[in-house]
């Protein structure tokens, strides 16, 4: 059986593929792909948001009683994404690449610092408090993700 | 076991970072112009008055000064731990590094003994604070970063470098009786190798893959690396004192360097991320360099003594004004910038337009500087075979030095321009 971090790790690494590759696409400026896919990396990326959200973070605070700690700050991070991506949807609708590169670098640094922060802290801690409730935990966030 | 009030809180105000950043050109020039002003004597030995003096303007003032304020604003971040007391240590460390890598600098300059007392005193006091915070920092870990190992071999190297260098200080002026020529020997080894690199492979584990998406280092090297040289520098410190042979330890010193460098520009090559910046290529210069550093490490190791000598200044100038300082000016190229992203986006965000990285720090200018710097660089190297070439040399270093500090000034001012139109929009 796989861990919560292996499985949510495995996620970003997805979502990285898809980032460098539309980020390629804008370079280029081939809009037609880009567009494509951006809008893939965003999917994936909300969807693995709202399945960390939704499921793991909850989990994680009824384990810990801890509310307020690293969870807050993972959510607030995901807002600060989500404003990126909207300034990045727009950048490719007006076609301007040099604003896409820009926010794309941006996104880059915040999402990077913020996977780190997960895989190598909360990943860990939640592998750590959840134990057995893991493989239930894990299932549901399959199914969560492969619904959307 | 769950550590109670964990704090994810991280990046201090930014005055904290900011002014190791910006101050630290400053150095840089101050060395270029003692180039200038000094020219072909300063690459007779590396043991002139003026070569000590840049060199230490280099070494305090520019490079501990960023990885200093780099290392603050890195450990919350990378360790998941925040350091203690963050304006009080950056207040104490900043001054003293400013204030110890001039007094140290005049006092090789105009051999004023007091000035090195004073000099080297506070560049102590820096590093004394500077480590017991970021000790503390690394003591409270919660992550298993690859990064934090070789962070720690790095500070502990740093605690070494900075008493050798304080006793070689007092010995200079007759105070103290040291076996001299060993400690010069390892004081720069500590301070090059040890502080420095180690830092730059535990900053790289965790950087390199992030900023390009290349694949991670490999786990023997992330594991094992740091700490080896770390252990094969207090073997190459024994030897010094007893029978052990220096070149053993020595040539697994220069291949262990090796190995990081061919390492880091292979993950590059791999790398998803397909665009490039100028701190990729500084990067990438740098490990070049570093190359270069190694196979020089052993020439000097094989060749006769006068051919030696040269090949050490070579090796001196491919370490330092080359190696390190790409590694820095490229990483400055990355953190002034995404600092003042995460400031404006944290605090204004929805009351004005924040800029994006790439406006605050745009990659052209950057690249120039970059180009200006390589020229500077290769001219200095040229300078050892035909030494009328050091001036020229300096006056480049000068325009580097200055373009660098008008590229991070150009983040800085942005920064405060979008501060001051989201609290006058606030105000309405
Ligand atoms: C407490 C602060 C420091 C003091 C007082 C100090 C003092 C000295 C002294 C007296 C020497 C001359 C040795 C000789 O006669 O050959 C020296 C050389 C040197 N130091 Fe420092 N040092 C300090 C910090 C550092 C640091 C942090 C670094 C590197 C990161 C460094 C790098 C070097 C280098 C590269 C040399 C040149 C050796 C040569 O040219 O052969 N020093 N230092």
């Amino acid at each position: 059986m796989s861990t919560i971090s292996e499985f949510l790790t495995g996620e970003h690494h997805h979502c990285d593929d898809l980032f460098a590759a539309a980020e390629d696409d804008a370079a280029q400026k081939n809009w037609g792909k880009a567009d494509d896919d951006f809008r893939r990396f965003r999917h994936s990326t909300e969807t693995h948001f709202e399945v960390e959200e939704n499921i793991l973070f909850p989990a994680f605070e009824n384990a810990t009683g801890m509310t307020m700690g690293p969870t807050q700050v993972m959510r607030m991070e995901h807002g600060q994404m989500r404003d990126v991506f909207a300034q990045m949807a727009d950048a490719i609708a007006k076609q301007d690449a040099d604003e896409y590169l820009g926010l794309s670098e941006t996104l880059l640094m915040l999402m990077q610092q913020h996977n780190l922060k997960e895989e190598q802290i909360l990943y860990r801690m939640a592998d750590q408090v959840l134990g057995n409730a893991s493989d239930a935990l894990i299932g549901d966030m399959k199914a969560m993700a492969e619904g959307a | 076991m769950l550590p109670a009030g964990l704090s994810f809180d991280q990046a201090p105000p930014i005055a904290v970072p900011f002014r190791f950043f910006l101050t630290a050109p400053l150095f840089l020039l101050a060395a270029a112009i003692l180039l200038v002003a000094y020219g072909p004597e300063m690459l007779l030995s590396r043991h002139m008055p003026a070569t000590l003096a840049a060199t230490h303007l280099l070494t305090l003032g520019f490079t501990s000064m960023v990885m200093c304020g780099a290392m603050m604003q890195m450990l919350p971040v990378v360790a998941g731990a925040p350091v203690p007391a963050p304006r009080l240590v950056a207040w104490t460390v900043h001054l003293s590094l400013a204030t110890g890598a001039a007094g140290v600098a005049a006092s090789f300059l105009w051999g004023r003994p007091v000035l090195m007392h004073l000099g080297g005193g506070l560049a102590a006091l820096g590093f004394g604070v500077f480590l017991a915070a970021a000790a503390w920092s690394l003591a409270h870990v919660r992550s298993r970063s690859p990064s934090v190992p070789a962070m720690g071999f790095s500070i502990a190297s740093l605690a070494v470098t900075a008493a050798l260098g304080l006793t070689l200080g007092i010995a200079r002026q007759g105070g103290l009786d040291i076996p001299y020529v060993q400690f010069s020997l390892l004081h720069p080894m500590w301070g090059l190798y040890g502080w420095t690199a180690l830092l730059v492979m535990g900053v790289a584990y965790q950087v390199v893959p992030m900023f390009q998406l290349t694949p991670n280092y490999p786990k023997a090297i992330t594991t094992w690396l740091a700490g080896g040289l770390f252990l094969l520098l207090i073997l190459r410190s024994a030897a010094e004192f007893t029978l052990l042979p220096p070149a053993v330890p020595g040539v697994a010193l220069a291949a262990g360097a090796g190995v990081f460098a061919i390492a880091t520009l292979r993950l590059q090559g791999r790398r998803k991320r397909k665009i490039s910046d100028a701190t990729l290529l500084f990067w990438r210069v740098g490990m070049g360099l570093l190359l270069a550093a190694c196979l020089l490490w052993l020439a000097a190791a094989l060749l006769p003594a006068e051919a030696a000598e040269r090949a050490r200044l070579l090796l001196g100038i491919a370490a330092l004004p080359g190696f390190i300082l790409a590694v820095i000016n490229g990483m400055l190229y990355k953190i002034v910038p995404f600092l003042a992203w995460f400031h404006l986006q944290s605090r204004y965000v929805g009351k004005t337009a924040i800029p994006n990285m790439k406006q605050l720090q745009p990659d052209r200018p950057a690249r120039g500087q970059m180009a200006l710097y390589l020229a500077a660089l290769a001219l200095l190297a040229g300078a050892v075979f035909w030494p009328p070439l050091a001036r020229l040399s300096g006056l480049l270093w000068l325009a580097s030095a200055l373009w660098l500090e008008r590229n991070l000034l150009r983040a800085l001012i942005l920064y405060r321009r979008t501060v001051a139109l989201a609290t006058a929009k606030k105000s309405d």
